[in-house]
């Protein structure tokens, strides 16, 4: 079977929950075999339900107080006794914070080989062989797994969510939960309930050609017109003309939005390196020899401080004719 | 307390990226400290300066063959005290993580520190599979390490925000951004001390690899950008032709 690690958040799971049992499900098709789904933690009853909808066939769920606050180490024990009880081949994890703290876990316990950030279903199984990106987006590299076990962390939101309706059997199992090695001593979690930017579908971003902090308005309204998240470059976060997690890039936060949009951003190659993932790159800068339009899909070459209220305009224009 | 940083040996990363026989083409390569395990070592170093006694030495790792030496010069140039190199070619994450498990084996560092990934081959895993092999704690996600007394403060970043850790020792940090803001820079003295510091040469295990890349390819020229006037007309083109707006 393929073990599909799905990610509880805080009680919920998110699109990245379903994300990981689409793909483990396909994974599972081409071996073959089945989904074993394991979930930690508590979740709401209708949000497991959904995950029927995905391929999972069985789901382990475990619920147990030395599950809060998250620990790798008891995380990774508590799925590893679960894999031993069960015919494991594969383990897929989402590749976030959270995934990335246990996968490696899993993979030096079982010593099976590792391909961590995937953005597609494997070329061919036994031996497991997969394409990822290397050198920061700048490569690919068909990459063989020479282990029986295979451990692939999945880059959220390359996949998607693909349906495969199931009938998924829904049990718990007697596992030793050891107490946790961390304690929380300080918890800020923002609930503003805007969109983090990993998981967001459209990402509008501003780079130093936005000339400074008091001209973000426009590019805000923008993206909470069409329910983008906003994001920046790296040189705007170190001049603090926003905060340092909107700055995406190889040394940021690294994203796969389906639209991208650069605006003042000549794109260096650091930059690139963080946003090469999106489905589609909007660029608008004044220079048109700015390297972001190698790597754009769309563009104009303008300013962009004219065209942001016109894009607004056209957007309203655009959502009334279809009305 | 004993402060270890591991840190990998990669291209530069303004790099041409280029393949001769089926291997990365190192011709006219810069090599450099991996940037996220250059953070994590500068962290390490403020740490140190700022808790006077308190962090008796901070040391570096690297699994590399001797070409890899310069690298460990400039992390011993920047101030750590002393290194040790296992001697072999990285393989694999796998590999790299149980060479250094077998050379830490008696040791006692009290926190291990490692960045995020490397800019090369962008694993993402050696840290945590170190931690899993030598069997202490992880912590991965890791923007900021602070001294309170004779604790260490993690914090972690969590879904939509933060948390600050209490952990106990030893244990694997993965450091990613926010860890240090700018890599500390090696002064000439600092350049001088370096030559008379101790590299710990290691020998390897000579661990197999359980992943092997065959094959590299380099990105399909992309067809070029498709440049329009105005903002309707981007609009219109996201709308029907792309189908994302």
């Amino acid at each position: 079977m393929i073990l599909a690690y799905i990610q509880n958040f805080n009680g919920k799971f998110k699109k990245a929950s379903y994300e990981i049992a689409s793909y483990a499900s396909a994974v599972a098709k081409m071996a073959g075999t089945s989904v074993l789904g394991v979930v930690l933690g508590s979740v709401a009853e209708d949000d497991i339900k959904g995950l029927e909808k995905y391929g999972v066939e069985k789901l382990i769920h475990i619920e147990n107080a030395n599950l809060t606050p998250f620990d790798p180490k008891v995380y990774s024990h508590v799925i590893a006794q679960i894999a031993e009880k069960n015919d494991i081949t594969g383990f897929v994890f989402t590749n976030n914070n959270e995934g990335r703290a246990i996968a490696p876990r899993i993979a030096a316990r079982f010593k099976a080989g590792i391909v961590s950030a995937v953005t597609q279903l494997p070329d061919s199984l036994s031996p497991l062989t997969i394409t990822k990106k290397v050198f920061t987006g700048k490569a690919f590299a068909k990459t063989v797994v020479k282990s029986d076990k295979f451990v692939l962390t999945l880059f959220q939101n390359s996949y998607g969510l693909v349906e495969n309706p199931v009938s998924m059997s829904v049990e718990s199992m007697d596992i030793d939960v050891p107490a946790p090695a961390i304690k929380v001593l300080e918890q800020n979690v923002d609930t503003s309930g805007k969109i983090p930017l990993t998981e967001a579908e459209l990402v509008v971003s501003g780079g130093r050609g936005m000339k400074g902090p008091e001209y973000w308005g426009p590019l805000e309204e923008f993206a909470s017109l069409i329910g983008a998240a906003t994001a920046c470059s790296r040189p705007v976060a170190d001049e603090g003309w926003r905060p340092a997690s909107e700055h995406v890039g190889q040394t940021g936060k690294i994203i796969a939005p389906t639209v991208y949009f650069a605006l003042g951003i000549s794109g260096a190659i650091q930059h690139l390196g963080g946003v090469s993932n999106s489905k589609y790159i909007v660029a608008i800068n004044i220079d048109k020899d700015a390297p972001i339009f190698e790597a754009a899909d769309y563009g104009i070459v303008g300013d962009v401080h004219k065209l942001l209220p016109q894009m607004i305009e056209a957007y309203k224009k655009m959502k009334a004719a279809e009305n | 307390m004993k402060i270890l940083v591991l840190i990998s040996n990669v291209p530069d990363t303004t790099t041409k990226v280029k393949f001769k026989d089926n291997e990365f083409d190192k011709t006219g390569v810069q090599w450099i400290i991996n940037p996220w395990d250059e953070l994590a070592l500068t962290r390490a170093l403020e740490l140190k300066k700022a808790a006077a006694g308190k962090i008796e030495k901070v040391a570096v790792a690297m699994v590399a063959e001797k070409d890899g030496e310069p690298t460990i010069r400039k992390a011993l140039a920047m101030g750590a005290d002393e290194a040790i190199r296992v001697d072999t070619k990285p393989k694999d994450s796998y590999s790299v993580a149980a060479e250094l498990a077998e050379a830490l084996k008696d040791q006692d560092f009290d926190l291990i520190l490692v960045g995020l990934e490397s800019s090369d081959y962008n694993g993402l895993s050696v840290g945590a599979m170190l931690a899993e092999l030598m069997g202490i704690n992880s912590v991965s996600a890791v923007s900021g390490i602070d001294l309170d007394g004779d604790k260490l403060i993690v914090k972690r970043e969590i879904d939509g925000g933060y948390e600050k850790l209490d952990v106990q020792m030893p244990f694997v940090a993965v450091v990613q951004k926010g860890i240090a803001i700018v890599p500390l820079i090696p002064n000439m003295r600092g350049i001088m001390q370096a030559k008379r510091k101790p590299i710990n040469v290691v020998a390897a295990q000579n661990i197999e690899p359980l992943v092997e890349m065959v094959e590299y390819e380099l990105p399909k020229p992309k067809p070029p950008v498709k440049l329009v006037e105005t903002a309707e007309e981007l609009i219109n083109l996201l709308h029907i032709e792309a189908k994302v707006l």
